[in-house]
């Protein structure tokens, strides 16, 4: 190999080792912070995974909000207007959040299928509402106009009968 | 609305039609800038060509009157402007009402048109190196962004419309905007964004062109520069005010509407130095252009991310969705055209010229290679949720982590190959004489990196003498760069000085990520009145709260007595406001600010009768990001200060400065 083709060679091999490096790295990363997004009804049907963080979103429901008598920890109930969850948080709460409040939570389910949350997320806008939580609640308000539907169908099957 | 008898009044009444008018007459002369110029070009007809500088006056005219009458409907209160009903109030102070201007969607667009259209006059005016066909085709380029983003706000967000129901009372500006860092970091961060344009009408004027000349670099160099310094300048702005207002202490938070930002902010960068080789060693071309229309590309996409309402943040007040299919094919024309000119032209433009690996231009390629690396990692953690989401796979977000154990890691070999780069040797070097040179600072660095952490510090941490080490290399090389370049006249010590500190501001701002990451105390507790909190050596004293009647709000100020070792040192007053207006609570933080270190104190809720939560912080060296950033910047205006005095008084090609040649070596390629 002439020296010209050499160093070419050398820097095609540096090249190559960096983009691979870089590519694992982001993936790696990627893969380990990936943090989905689940509804209330979805925590509470099992769909949400164990053992590892997600994001949990709904409206706070009104009269549950308790917080300790010596702490900072405040435990309170999310809907989809839907299947309520728990959710415990330890810490100051956004200025933002109140009852009735759609907000957005990060953390993990605990063995009681209670939401330990490390993060509550409440957006800067009084009437702002999280895309995800309006999803959610759309997706459950769906799940029951079905239901009454496929009620009606039934009755009306039962009187042909 | 029928004129009134008072022509005073009517004048009042017929303002925001005033703006709205200048907006189309700006259209216009953006229509003329467009086409007239590049028909000049085309035909060889030199008036025509020269149209272009009277199209980017009048341009720059009209859309200033607009913006102008805008401002005015802001401080008359004119809420039959629905973009002021929305976002004004009579009981706003001042200086908040003009701000406001650009405080939501349709004003802030008003601006940034404004923006675009003083580029344009700046590069009207301040473009004499360039040939003159070159010239009247790159201002062409810029008449069409500027119809773009004109038709933009005129289509989809035009801020004088009216309202058939005239409201007593505005809205109110969002009380997190009503803030000084807020009223600036809009137009600085636009300064920058829309410079961008500037380099992109460049590249395509030069791809149009078919040949791209050293001195050319030069020119597209300075006008990146005061762009990227405007940039750093809105990133940091942006950084502070979060710290201080929005993030309980919090200083990037890798929102996607801040990697928005960070996006054309790294490409730029890589830009800066790209053209920086092609100005001196004529290299290089076709990469400098490819970064150009992506360093335009990228601002449009944070422009779509943020306008869009594709986001959820505080940006993105504004949710419409025509407003994002606007921007996308905007997007989507003004980049894939110039990628597909680029694709057929670019060979043209490139001269093939030998480099070694071990020279001061690879290791600037290495370190461009690394920041689209950079740029490609945050680009990819900011729309692949985005993506999934719109394919409705799946919702998710990436988190935080992600981006730091990517960009750290990432940090470290262009840290080193910046100081390697500025004692290398432009065209060809030897290895065992480079790290000769670099001798001195590698013992230094390691010595501070190693001997902080152990004799001053709380605990050594790995990631500590890492950082500690990178930015105390990045200082001391290019402090030796400086010294060993020697300039004999003012202006040339002025430029080698400018990027001296620009690179030592890089440093300053990594200590500071370094020390404030790796060393804060944060601390979420429960304060019962006249009870105290110790964090490390002080002690924080919570005296009580009182209510506060002040100007557009009711305020709840707390009062901290922080002791230094049993010294006091400061009462802080963190307060809990209660915009009237919105019924919009807000966090104001006490701060005790220090070059070493800030001491943070953020209001909770109040629990019971006598007790509130607190978040008490230990920030160490947290000023440092933002000093870097202004270091960065000042450096910036510094090297241009001294680029434009060399282009008025003489010929770039009779200053080329010979620092740094090896002894029998030559520049052979002169401009």
């Amino acid at each position: 190999m002439s020296p010209v083709k050499k160093k070419r060679l050398s820097m095609v091999v540096l090249l190559l080792s960096a983009v691979s490096i870089a590519t694992f790295l982001i993936i790696q990363a990627f893969n380990q912070n990936m943090m989905f997004f689940y509804s209330t009804t979805e925590v509470k049907n099992g769909t949400a995974p164990v053992d590892r963080d997600f994001r949990i979103g709904g409206l706070v429901v009104n009269g549950t909000v308790k917080r300790a008598q010596d702490s900072l920890l405040v435990s309170f109930e999310l809907t989809d207007s839907q299947t309520p969850v728990t959710v415990e948080y330890t810490g100051i709460l956004p200025d933002l959040f109140r009852e009735g409040q759609g907000i957005i939570a990060k953390g993990q389910l605990n063995q009681n299928g209670v939401f330990v949350a490390k993060e509550v997320l409440a957006k800067h806008d009084e009437n702002y509402m999280p895309p995800e939580v309006q999803d959610s609640i759309d997706k459950a308000h769906q799940h029951r106009e079905q239901l009454v539907q496929n009620a009606q169908t039934q009755l009306e099957q039962a009187k042909i009968q | 609305m029928m004129p009134s008898e008072n022509t005073g009044l009517f004048a009042t009444l017929a303002i925001p039609e005033v703006g709205h008018f200048a907006l189309i007459l700006s259209l216009s002369f953006a229509f003329v800038l467009a086409s007239v110029p590049l028909y000049g070009v085309r035909q060889n007809h030199q008036p025509f060509m020269q149209i272009a500088k009277t199209a980017a006056i009048g341009q720059f005219g009209f859309m200033g009157l607009a913006f102008a009458c805008l401002i005015y409907s802001f401080l008359m209160d004119d809420f039959s402007v629905s973009y002021v009903a929305a976002n004004s109030n009579t009981e706003l102070p001042i200086i908040y009402k003009i701000s406001a201007t650009w405080g939501a969607h349709e004003g802030s667009l008003l601006l940034w048109g404004w923006v675009l259209a003083g580029w344009t006059l700046a590069a009207a005016f301040l473009s004499k190196p360039l040939p003159e066909n070159l010239r009247a085709t790159m201002l062409s380029v810029l008449g069409m962004v500027a119809i773009g983003f004109t038709l933009f706000l005129l289509i989809t967000s035009n801020p004088f419309e009216r309202m058939s129901e005239i409201p007593e009372q505005g809205r109110s500006l969002n009380p997190l905007l009503q803030d000084i860092g807020l009223a600036i970091h809009p137009p600085m961060l636009y300064l920058g964004y829309v410079g961008m344009a500037v380099s992109f009408a460049f590249a395509v004027a030069v791809l149009l062109h078919g040949e791209f000349k050293m001195a050319w670099a030069h020119w597209a160099k300075q006008f990146t520069l005061v762009a990227w310094a405007f940039l750093t300048l809105g990133i940091a702005l942006g950084s502070w005010w979060a710290y201080y207002e929005l993030g309980w202490g919090g200083w990037w938070f890798w929102d996607p509407v801040e990697n928005a930002s960070l996006l054309p902010w790294i490409i730029a960068t890589a830009l800066i130095h790209s053209l920086g080789v092609t100005a001196k060693r004529g290299i290089f071309q076709s990469w400098t252009i490819l970064l150009a229309i992506l360093a335009f590309g990228l601002s449009l996409l944070g422009a779509f991310l943020v306008r869009s309402g594709v986001l959820t943040s505080v940006h993105a007040f504004a949710s419409d969705p025509s407003r994002g299919v606007f921007i996308l094919i905007f997007l989507v024309v003004a980049v894939g055209l110039s990628l597909w000119l680029y694709s057929i032209k670019a060979a043209e433009v490139h001269q093939r010229k030998r480099f070694v690996m071990v020279s001061k231009e690879s290791l600037l390629l290495l370190n461009n290679v690394v920041l689209v690396a950079m740029m490609a990692t945050v680009l990819l953690g900011t729309i692949y949720p985005l993506i999934l989401d719109a394919l409705g796979i799946a919702k998710l977000s990436v988190g935080a982590p992600y981006f730091n154990t990517v960009i750290v890691p990432l940090t470290i070999p262009l840290a080193l190959a910046m100081g390697l780069g500025f004692a290398a040797n432009w065209i060809e070097d030897q290895p065992q004489s480079l790290l000769q040179r670099l001798w001195l600072p590698l013992v230094i660095s390691a010595l501070i990196a190693l001997l902080i952490p152990l004799l001053l510090l709380p605990s050594v941490e790995g990631w500590a003498i890492i950082g500690l080490f990178m930015a105390a290399w990045i200082a001391s090389t290019a402090l030796m760069w400086l010294i060993r370049a020697r300039p004999q006249s003012l202006p040339n010590s002025m430029q080698t000085f400018g990027a001296s500190l620009a690179h030592i501001g890089f440093a300053v701002t990594i200590t500071g990520i370094t020390m404030t990451s790796i060393y804060s105390i944060e601390k979420d507790i429960r304060m019962e009145i006249g009870e105290s909190y110790s964090v490390d050596d002080y002690r924080f004293e919570f005296l009580g709260v009182k209510q506060q009647e002040v100007a557009n709000y009711l305020t709840s100020k707390g009062e901290v007595k922080v002791y230094e070792n049993g010294q006091l040192i400061n009462t802080l007053y963190p307060e809990k406001r209660l915009y009237l207006s919105q019924t919009m609570p807000m966090t104001e933080a006490g701060i005790d600010a220090g070059l070493s270190r800030d001491l943070f104190v953020a209001l909770g809720e109040q629990l019971t009768d006598t007790a509130w939560s607190m978040r008490v912080q230990y920030k160490p060296f947290i000023r440092w990001i933002w000093l870097g950033a202004i270091l960065m910047a000042l450096g910036a205006f510094l090297a241009i200060w001294q680029s434009r005095m060399r282009t008025s008084n003489t010929s770039p090609q009779s200053t080329k400065r010979k620092e740094s040649l090896p002894a029998g070596k030559k520049l052979t390629e002169t401009a």
